[in-house]
């Protein structure tokens, strides 16, 4: 498909490849904690999304409170403080609101059929949306503009500005801790075999209810990561951007393979790059209907995902 | 409990004498029209999530493709120009169609998977009819919808038969589409009583309870689930033609939207998942709390409070919580819904007891 727009050699290629690629990354980190959540407790956590949008709330009201709101009216340290407390306050509540849902809501129903908790957590997505209506009204709220917007790269044809260096600098070193996290800690081991076999683990002494609070709190501040980035990259928030966020990075993590870490990655940058491209090529109206037309293509013909391994249908 | 598990019929009745009452009034009829719509839509969903078991997320896209149907065979800018009958019929097959087009190729998925596809679906099905605007007008939507005299009817002067002087002067005024609209709800929940107990109906049952074990007496998993399909679609389509009728318009795009699907999903959880009448009483208590209740209850804070009425004091700032909460504490509490399925109950009560 990328072969396909190359050949067209419409100038601004590598542009929106390298816009698809930032996008990309945001996605991805609001979709590792989908793919978490869904590995180890088989919930599309609908309010995923929605935990999203509230944290972007939070970093605009923490900015407002503090009087940050634009870069000219700031002294630099001020504005370097305050992009640094969002990005320490922002994650630690939507993690902390995160686990509190899971043990007030999602917890009771573990035993519960399927259908119960995917309810459940489109009410939470309700309670979650109201409370973002309430706090910011229905209309979209500009965002204070902190990160300059200047150019970093003299190349011809492309720009990569500050905002850019931003979201690649704060999420590469995020999902790069994610990462090692899971795969060396021995929480992170304990993870990846409650989501193997949440029975297994238990017998095995591994605290279950506890690994899962700690997925959430995880999935929770990534999501507030991806809020902070958000908001200072697109400059507004909104209180049902949640949703459409929340359902592109849904799709990046069936992409990559629902439950796999590195394919919510990959799936994220896919989603991102063909997001930017068609926006490009086709305008801004069709992305929507390619993205979701690439979820139902991926999952008809390969529906563990990208990196998804074939597993076998349990009875 | 005999009266209560017979209250359908008795409401019912009560709904076909309302435009007679001295309380009728043209506002509610017409809101009790769109009520009794959005009862054929859940009770469409039901075929599909509740008989056989399949998380549709996108039922909103049949609904929407009945209505634009119905909007292009009838509205003066398309050559046209059907009678109702005529049109409501196609969007019902053009429903059905799609919908056994589209889901036939990815019934082999299961759960989640199914209704992740189905979610894309519709909306993908919302951006094509947002998108499309030279067929659809976008957000202007397709009006008038002012479809063709009754077959049989031709140049009877349909106003001669009114009642009241404000029933309108087209046959397709209220209430002659009230009656029009309560009499395919009617027939749709007798249609559907009979499809449960045929075959066809217990065979989706038994798919909803254990695919692998009716597998092994001999269904064929993949045809049933392509029935339920086209019976759900084509019911949604029938719903989506009475509402383009209903609302004179096919209106905007976002009337057909994930969160309709999603509200339709509400309303048969909350209701009963796979009881006809737990159904019925889902859809009036969400989508009559939805569209009549709160505005009733904003403008009698409006009253009470004058010029002090704040934003956050309206009820309608609120509902998207109220749903939310009452979501959950349903699924903590009583999760087989108001009026369960016996079968379904059962089910849940057995996974309680082995869970405490």
């Amino acid at each position: 498909m990328l072969d396909v727009f190359a050949q067209t050699g419409a100038a601004g290629f590598e542009q929106f490849l390298l816009l698809g690629l930032v996008m990309g990354s945001l996605y991805a980190l609001i979709a590792l904690g989908y793919t978490m959540v869904y590995g180890i407790i088989e919930l599309i956590n609908f309010a995923h999304g929605d935990l999203f949008m509230l944290g972007g709330f939070l970093a605009w009201q923490l900015a407002w409170t503090l009087g940050v709101r634009t870069l000219d009216a700031s002294s630099t340290g001020a504005v370097v403080g305050a992009v640094a407390l969002m990005l320490v306050t922002a994650p630690l509540a939507c993690a902390a609101l995160n686990v509190a849902t899971d043990r007030v809501i999602y917890r009771p129903l573990r035993s519960a059929p399927k259908l119960t908790v995917i309810v459940s957590a489109i009410g939470v997505s309700f309670v979650f949306m109201n409370v973002g209506s309430l706090w910011l009204g229905t209309s979209p709220v500009k965002f204070p503009d902190l990160v300059p917007d200047a150019n970093l790269v003299t190349a011809a044809g492309v720009r990569f500005t500050w905002k850019d260096l931003m979201v690649v600098g704060v999420t590469v070193p995020t999902m790069v801790a994610l990462t090692l996290f899971v795969k060396f800690t021995p929480l992170g081991k304990a993870m990846r075999a409650t989501a193997q076999n949440p029975t297994a683990a238990k017998l095995m002494g591994i605290n279950v209810d506890r690994v899962i609070a700690v997925t959430f709190a995880i999935g929770g501040s990534l999501a507030g990561v991806a809020a902070v980035v958000n908001g200072l990259y697109n400059k507004s928030v909104h209180y049902q951007m949640g949703f459409q966020n929340g359902l592109y990075a849904f799709t990046a993590a069936v992409l990559g393979g629902i439950g796999n870490i590195p394919g919510a990655v990959l799936g994220g940058l896919v989603i991102g790059v063909v997001g930017e491209l068609s926006k490009a090529y086709l305008g801004t109206k069709w992305s929507e209907a390619v993205v979701f037309t690439i979820l139902i293509v991926i999952l008809v013909f390969r529906p563990s995902g990208l990196l998804g391994a074939r597993t076998r249908e349990k009875v | 409990m005999s009266l209560l598990r017979y209250w359908p019929p008795v409401l019912f009745a009560a709904l076909a004498a309302y435009p007679f009452l001295p309380v009728a009034d043209v506002i509610r009829g017409q809101q009790f029209t769109i009520l009794f719509v959005y009862a054929i839509l859940a009770l469409a969903l039901n075929v599909v999530l509740g008989y056989t078991g399949l998380l549709h997320l996108g039922m909103a896209a049949y609904f929407g493709i009945g209505a634009y149907t119905v909007g292009i065979l009838s509205v003066p800018f398309f050559p046209f120009q059907q009678s109702f009958v005529v049109s409501a019929l196609a969007g019902v097959l053009a429903a059905a169609a799609v919908g056994v087009a589209t889901t036939a190729p990815v019934l082999r998925l299961r759960g989640d998977y199914l209704a992740l596809v189905t979610l894309g679906f519709g909306l993908i099905v919302q951006y094509l009819i947002r998108n499309l605007d030279p067929i659809t007008e976008g957000t202007k939507g397709l009006n008038p919808i002012e479809p063709g005299p009754v077959p049989g009817f031709a140049g009877t002067d349909m106003s001669a038969a009114r009642l009241n002087s404000d029933w309108g002067t087209k046959w397709y005024d209220y209430p002659y589409l009230y009656f029009v609209a309560l009499g395919l709800l009617v027939l749709t929940t007798l249609f559907l009583r009979n499809l449960e107990r045929s075959r066809l109906g217990r065979a989706w049952v038994a798919l909803r309870e254990d695919e692998l074990a009716a597998t092994c007496m001999g269904l064929n998993p993949a045809r049933l689930k392509i029935a339920a399909i086209a019976v759900g679609a084509g019911l949604a389509g029938l719903a989506g033609a009475l509402y383009a009728l209903a609302l004179h318009t096919t209106g905007n795009p976002s009337f057909y939207d994930f969160n309709l699907s999603m509200i339709m999903v509400c309303c048969v959880i909350l209701g009963g998942l796979g009881n006809r009448s737990g159904v019925l009483l889902g859809v009036l208590l969400l989508m009559g709390f939805d569209r009549i209740a709160v505005n009733i209850l904003d403008n009698e804070i409006q009253d009470a409070l004058g010029s002090s009425a704040k934003e956050y004091m309206k009820v309608s700032a609120w509902k998207l919580m109220i749903f939310g909460v009452v979501l959950i504490l349903m699924m903590r509490f009583r999760p087989e819904g108001l009026l369960p399925e016996a079968r379904v109950r059962r089910e849940l009560h057995d996974a309680d007891a082995k869970a405490g």
